[in-house]
């Protein structure tokens, strides 16, 4: 049983993360970071969000951001643990630098 | 311009919004505009619902949610009791189109009446999308939901058109209304910083689609919606203090795409394409408002 | 202590000012307009520091109430009748937010037709939302209750809304004495309003008004349930520091004449004045009557109802409400008190008084009589007083 809070008040904000929404995904955005120009579109659109705009060193370790895509900074990072899938970023990059494949599980 | 708070996030993931759906994306950039100092009243609907079952919540704002149609009312206690207290803070309601222009229009218009000084933000995806797309005041004419539906006696669906709520609200003299569309991105970014900098009753009408209600594909969320203000079908526009007179149209397609595109992508208007009038009746419905009202676009 | 001459809606306006409440929404419905209109003659006159909602809607009168409350203020209102009615809906949320809001109730019947006299139909119907209830006999109470509401209300082992009873026109209207106590004594027993629970404060993010599923709607009832359960020594413990403080006394329940009595009238709200003199007269032929007040109608105060009426042969219960298809609320609840124990009382159930009409002596002697008839043979379980039944009877074809 978990904790009940008077009210139904909850205290944790943005806790919704330890929800998992990955698992949701049937089709799997893959950033080509050779491609991408880094206009932040993507990050821009994601409805999730789901693509974090990567800074910094501190970010990197946040995002574990892929090595090839640090070498430009800021870029956009998907995190898998809350990416449903949708395809809006994949439809929106200007460059065609998202590629949209078949989950594998 | 850059906002202070633009790389941050005050909405978390792990929501259970579906995969496409517009108003997060909505209602992620309004609160990085905002900034932390903001406390958020949300209507009943899909938003409230998807953003904090119990015990989690996407939200890293403060957050309140009272019922269907009395977001706006709740809104003007809070910012009574803000006033009382003597402190500064944003007060921004969510509300969808049924629990704006329907249900809840009355708390609505007591609210911008009164001059409480809350900006409310309407996602407007046509249709009672959290109950299972039933028509509302605010689904266009042509529009098949599971309350207007289509056959041989109605081959049209919903046989009226939308209200005009941000008309209907800025002849409440709000200090500010506009229409927005998330994929007109520097336009929306631009009208809710603007939004931001008035004090007083605010309104945005924001057009946010619905994937399961409009019957599209999830990826083709934010190109279905530049559709609609590049056809001409959802204007974009500005009224300031009430002078509709001199609305300002903020953005005018340099050359207008035929309705026929955006209609077709959505399963919600397949029906029309059955009948060519009814496409021409759009296409002339949209011709029409811009000869009517197209002179107030300023560059 | 200085005694001035009130109406039942001032002695609930005079309470929200001596609390020193915060924000007021509300909107004018008769008989309860007059509160309204007197905090915002205090707010103009600069007597009273708050924040006055001029709300379109007593839907958005409660609903602009909780948003006050969450973000952490004192938060007063005041309605009646169809105005109540259309709160209905927000009643259940505020305390199921567990949010302490205090509403002062001009108590008038329901339409249709529409009418604006005095009965309780329209706090009875709102008996299951999870608001404590209080019932006023006169203006004094009104002031008194509509501050003792906050207290209790705010208590952490509370932490529930709280409604305050005025019979509509009887009290509402009616100019009274009343022992206005001194803002310092009220700031001493209510104090300074300090939050004891979660608000709305960016400081600290919190979601209120979450959403609840099967797994844990259940517990947040619970915890309502337990509330109200402990509110009820929550009560009993305002009350007896009220008394020390201002000197009057109030009781959940209040028996008179009973220890001996046969028969004992049940009454509620300002109807127990009336009944107090036509007990002592019937004392004074002789008769075993007594009278016992319901204050505090939510929580019910059942045990202090099963001591008080210990020995009674026939309870009286005369209510100012009907539940179509049963009865009143009070005999309902009465006799569920009394389902399980093996020395109860016969319970007998009239309904006097509703949209207005007036309770007489003579109302009191109808009651009595029937009571007295139940001494020795069964009686009708509900009985109408004071009604035109034949009339009745034929506009419905049974003549």
């Amino acid at each position: 049983m978990e904790m009940i809070t008077r009210g139904g008040v909850i205290t944790e904000p943005g806790n919704s993360m330890e929800n998992k929404t990955g698992s949701w995904r049937v089709f799997k955005p893959v950033i080509n970071y050779e491609k991408c120009i880094r206009c932040m579109i993507c990050w821009q659109f994601c409805p999730e969000p789901a693509i974090f705009k990567v800074k910094d060193e501190e970010e990197k370790k946040k995002y574990e951001a892929p090595k090839d895509a640090i070498k430009r900074l800021p870029v956009p990072v998907i995190d898998y643990d809350y990416c449903k899938g949708c395809g809006i970023c994949y439809n929106e990059c200007p460059v065609k630098a998202i590629d949209f494949v078949m989950e594998e599980r | 311009m850059k906002n202070q708070y633009e790389d941050e996030e005050f909405f978390a993931p792990g929501h259970g919004m579906c995969a496409g759906c517009a108003a997060p994306i909505i209602v992620k950039w309004v609160l990085k505009i905002a900034g932390p100092n903001t406390i958020v009243v949300n209507a009943t609907g899909c938003l409230e619902v998807a953003t904090t079952a119990y015990p989690r919540t996407s939200w890293k704002v403060p957050w309140l949610h009272v019922a269907f149609e009395n977001a706006a009312a709740a809104a003007s206690g809070v910012e009574a009791a803000v006033k009382a207290k003597g402190e500064k803070t944003n007060i921004i309601v969510f509300g969808g189109d049924g629990g704006t222009v329907d249900i809840g229009f009355q708390a609505l218009s007591g609210m911008v009446e009164r001059g409480h000084n809350v900006l409310y933000v309407l996602y407007d995806n046509e249709a009672y999308m959290n109950t299972g797309i039933q028509r509302s005041g605010a689904t266009p004419w042509g529009a098949w939901t599971t309350t207007s539906k289509v056959g041989e006696a109605n081959p049209i669906g919903k046989l009226r058109p939308k209200k005009p709520i941000a008309k209907i609200i800025a002849a409440h003299n709000a200090s500010y209304v506009a229409t927005a569309n998330p994929a007109m991105f520097q336009d929306f970014k631009k009208k809710v910083e603007k939004a931001m900098s008035y004090d007083g009753p605010r309104f945005l009408h924001v057009l946010s689609s619905c994937t399961t209600g409009w019957r599209h594909d999830p990826s083709k969320t934010i190109e279905i919606l530049r559709l609609a203000s590049d056809t001409g079908l959802f204007p974009l526009y500005e009224i300031i203090d009430g002078d509709i007179e001199n609305m300002r149209i903020t953005y005018k397609p340099k050359e207008f795409k035929p309705v026929e595109e955006y209609l077709k992508m959505q399963g919600r208007f397949r029906h029309l394409f059955k009948h060519p009038e009814y496409i021409k009746k759009l296409q002339d419905d949209v011709n029409a408002w811009w000869e009517k009202y197209g002179k107030h676009y300023i560059k | 202590m200085t005694k001035i001459m009130l109406r039942g809606n001032e002695s609930i306006a005079y309470a929200f000012k001596l609390a020193r409440v915060q924000v007021i929404p509300a909107y004018p419905i008769t008989p309860s307009t007059l509160v309204p209109e007197k905090i915002s003659e205090f707010i103009a006159n600069g007597e009273m520091k708050a924040e006055f909602v001029p709300v379109e809607s007593e839907h958005s009168a409660i609903s602009a109430a909780i948003g006050a409350s969450a973000k952490g203020v004192r938060v007063g209102t005041a309605t009646a009748s169809q105005g109540l009615a259309l709160m209905h809906e927000v009643l259940f949320i505020a305390s199921g937010m567990r949010l302490p809001i205090v509403m002062g109730i001009g108590n008038r019947a329901l339409s249709a037709p529409i009418n604006i006299w005095c009965d309780h139909q329209d706090m009875m119907a709102q008996r299951d939302a999870g608001w404590l209830q209080f019932y006023g006999e006169n203006n004094q109470e009104g002031l008194d209750l509509g501050i003792m509401a906050f207290k209790i209300a705010e208590d952490n082992r509370v932490m529930l809304p709280a409604m305050v009873g005025l019979d509509a026109f009887v009290l509402t209207h009616t100019v009274e004495p009343v022992e206005m106590p001194e803002q310092s004594e009220v700031d001493e027993f209510v104090g300074e309003f300090k939050p004891n629970y979660v608000t709305l404060d960016p400081d600290k993010p919190a979601t209120l008004g979450s959403f609840g599923f099967p797994e844990h709607y259940m517990e947040f009832k619970f915890g309502q349930w337990v509330a109200m359960e402990r509110a009820k020594k929550v009560i009993d413990e305002v009350f007896k520091e009220f008394e020390e403080k201002f000197g009057r006394k109030y009781r959940k329940v209040n028996p008179e004449f009973v220890e001996d009595a046969d028969i004992v009238l049940v009454t509620m709200g300002s109807m127990s004045g009336t009944a107090r003199e036509f007990v002592k007269r019937m004392r004074g032929k002789g008769k075993k009557v007594g009278l016992l007040k319901i204050t505090t109608f939510r929580p019910f105060p059942k045990e202090e109802l099963i001591e008080a009426l210990k020995g009674v042969k026939v309870v009286a219960v005369m209510e100012r409400n009907i539940s179509f298809g049963f009865g009143g609320a009070v005999y309902a609840e009465l006799g569920a008190t009394f389902a399980n124990l093996k020395e109860k009382p016969k319970i007998v159930d009239f309904i006097v008084g509703l949209g207005g009409r007036d309770i007489t002596f003579n109302t009191y002697q109808a009651v009595l009589d029937l009571a007295e008839k139940a001494l020795k043979e069964d009686v009708d379980e509900v009985n109408w007083i004071d009604v035109n039944k034949e009339a009745v009877y034929k506009a419905e074809g049974l003549q």
